[in-house]
């Protein structure tokens, strides 16, 4: 990503918390304040200080759940939720590499949902485990995993060849992605 | 009472049991649902780390196809969705194309591809909203066939069924769930976890900060029977992970996790294979033991004991 987009979008956000107070109600409010480098008051602070570099550096849109606590109650009515998220976008496009686990995550999960219009939960973990490359990661997901196939809830995945109900090809999938793809390189 | 059906990827996978019982129990209130047919992905939170279009294109494609089915019928059904996940995808996308024309010409253009026309006709509705605001709670207490007086159940909301679209209950101090509860003889808690968050998908990508919010919610509810859930992200935090969740703060954490559409369907006295309480993770060998003895007192059912693992 060019450093001039990187501004812009970063001045994008800038706009969404223009009119903060600095009250902290969204520190307070916020249930992950205790693992983030800097409370979401100070983050904004800092966006608003025009502190990209640091902004991006920090842990704190990462450690946003998206429970919309503090956007229910900033007392300024902002956006703060959404302009989290847009923080962890930029921050991806800026460091494509620091983020290569869950580009390779988010990427199989749409594939599925491209192929399938739905997502196979273990069809997807497959593609994800693959595309890493990382023997040892399906190790981490084991725990889990085998509480779930016990309960029948998700197949084996060598037993798995897309026959379930809901791995068939869901309308004109690909033709969406596609479409979505010429957009946005010609908007 | 007849909604069209929008289930989600995670009701055919890891909450089946979530769909089974919300099926079976709106066939018992003598609710019609039909499945919005060729529903797709919403997107769930990939779609829109990767493009912001698409994560609005995917959850339309699907009130389009619920668009169309209604046309077809000559009559507008509300959507009934119960993942709060998928209800916010679709949810935002239609609140966003009531005020931004541009935006509904932007997703039409794409959605063309695939012959379909967004229109944002239809209301997107939690299955916990249609509960609440369409049953009346005197019909589940007076056909309720079991009695789960001497329980005490903790709603928990979670977070995305109640904000930030406030549509139907107070996004600070839920109540929604508290009148349902009621109807079946059980006992509200009252406790202020009810719309904190789980910490959604932290606990597969950030398992230490995920644990500490779980934990919060498990040691506030230690009192109860069990904890009732409307979302398939909070279910599996608050029944996966009790045993890890324990071991961090020293505790030991061993509490029922029920959707709620299963325990108002055990209330109504439907039988396990279509509540399909055998598929949850964690429903403890106390739980059923009170709930055994309390069946066999109820009048004229014979619920078989389901096996404990
Ligand atoms: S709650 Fe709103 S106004 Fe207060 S510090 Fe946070 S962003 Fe600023
Ligand atoms: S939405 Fe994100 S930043 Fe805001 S309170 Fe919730 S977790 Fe914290």
């Amino acid at each position: 990503m060019k450093p001039e987009s990187i501004q812009t979008s970063f001045n994008e956000v800038k706009e969404m918390v223009q009119a903060c107070i600095q009250c902290g109600t969204c520190s307070g409010s916020c249930p992950n304040t205790f693992a983030m480098d800097h409370t979401p008051r100070k983050l904004w602070r800092m966006v608003l200080g025009d502190q990209a570099q640091s902004v991006l550096a920090s842990k704190t849109f990462i450690l946003c759940s998206s429970c919309y606590t503090c956007t229910l109650r900033c007392p300024r009515g902002l956006p703060l939720t959404e302009a989290m998220a847009r923080l962890v976008q930029l921050a991806r496009k800026a460091n494509p590499l620091l983020f290569k686990k869950s580009h390779a995550f988010y990427d199989a999960f749409l594939q599925s949902v491209k192929n399938h219009g739905r997502v196979n939960e273990a069809g997807f973990m497959t593609h994800y485990f693959f595309t890493m490359k990382d023997p040892l990661l399906p190790l981490k997901f084991t725990p889990l995993g085998v509480k779930l196939m016990r309960k029948g809830k998700v197949a084996m995945p060598a037993f798995n060849f897309g026959l379930g109900r809901g791995s068939r090809p869901r309308g004109k999938m690909a033709a969406i992605f596609e479409k979505i793809r010429q957009m946005e390189q010609h908007p | 009472m007849k909604y069209l059906y929008y289930p989600g990827c995670s009701l055919e996978g890891t909450a089946k049991e979530y769909h089974e019982s919300t099926v079976s129990l709106m066939a018992a209130l003598g609710a019609e649902l039909e499945e919005i047919e060729d529903w797709s992905c919403c997107g769930a939170s990939a779609a829109n780390n990767v493009s912001e279009l698409l994560s609005f294109v995917l959850p339309a494609r699907n009130l389009a196809l619920a668009e169309k089915m209604c046309q077809e019928k000559q009559e507008a059904l509300d959507i009934l969705v119960p993942c709060s996940a998928c209800y916010l995808n679709l949810k935002k996308v239609a609140e966003r194309a009531k005020i931004d024309f541009g935006f509904v010409q932007t997703i039409n253009t794409v959605l063309e591809a695939d012959g379909l026309e967004f229109g944002n006709h239809l209301e997107i509705r939690h299955l916990l909203d249609v509960l609440s605001r369409d049953v009346e709670p005197d019909w589940i207490a007076k056909k309720a066939m079991v009695s789960f007086e001497g329980f005490t159940a903790a709603p928990y909301y979670g977070c995305q069924c109640l904000r930030p679209y406030a549509e139907f209950d107070d996004p600070e101090r839920p109540v929604s769930m508290e009148r349902l509860i009621s109807s079946t003889g059980a006992a509200v808690l009252d406790w202020n976890m009810g719309g904190v968050c789980c910490s959604a998908s932290h606990m597969s990508t950030k398992p230490e900060v995920g644990l500490a919010l779980v934990k919060r919610i498990l040691s506030q509810a230690k009192s109860a029977d069990m904890i009732l859930t409307v979302c398939p992200m909070c279910e599996m935090n608050l029944e996966a992970y009790q045993k890890e969740a324990g071991l961090v703060s020293h505790e030991s954490f061993s509490i029922t996790i029920l959707y709620l559409p299963q325990f108002l369907g055990m209330a109504l006295g439907l039988p396990q294979a279509q509540t399909r309480v055998d598929l949850n993770l964690c429903v403890t060998p106390v739980f059923w033991e009170k709930y055994c003895g309390m069946t066999s007192r109820a009048r004229n059912v014979r619920i078989p004991a389901p096996k404990a693992e």
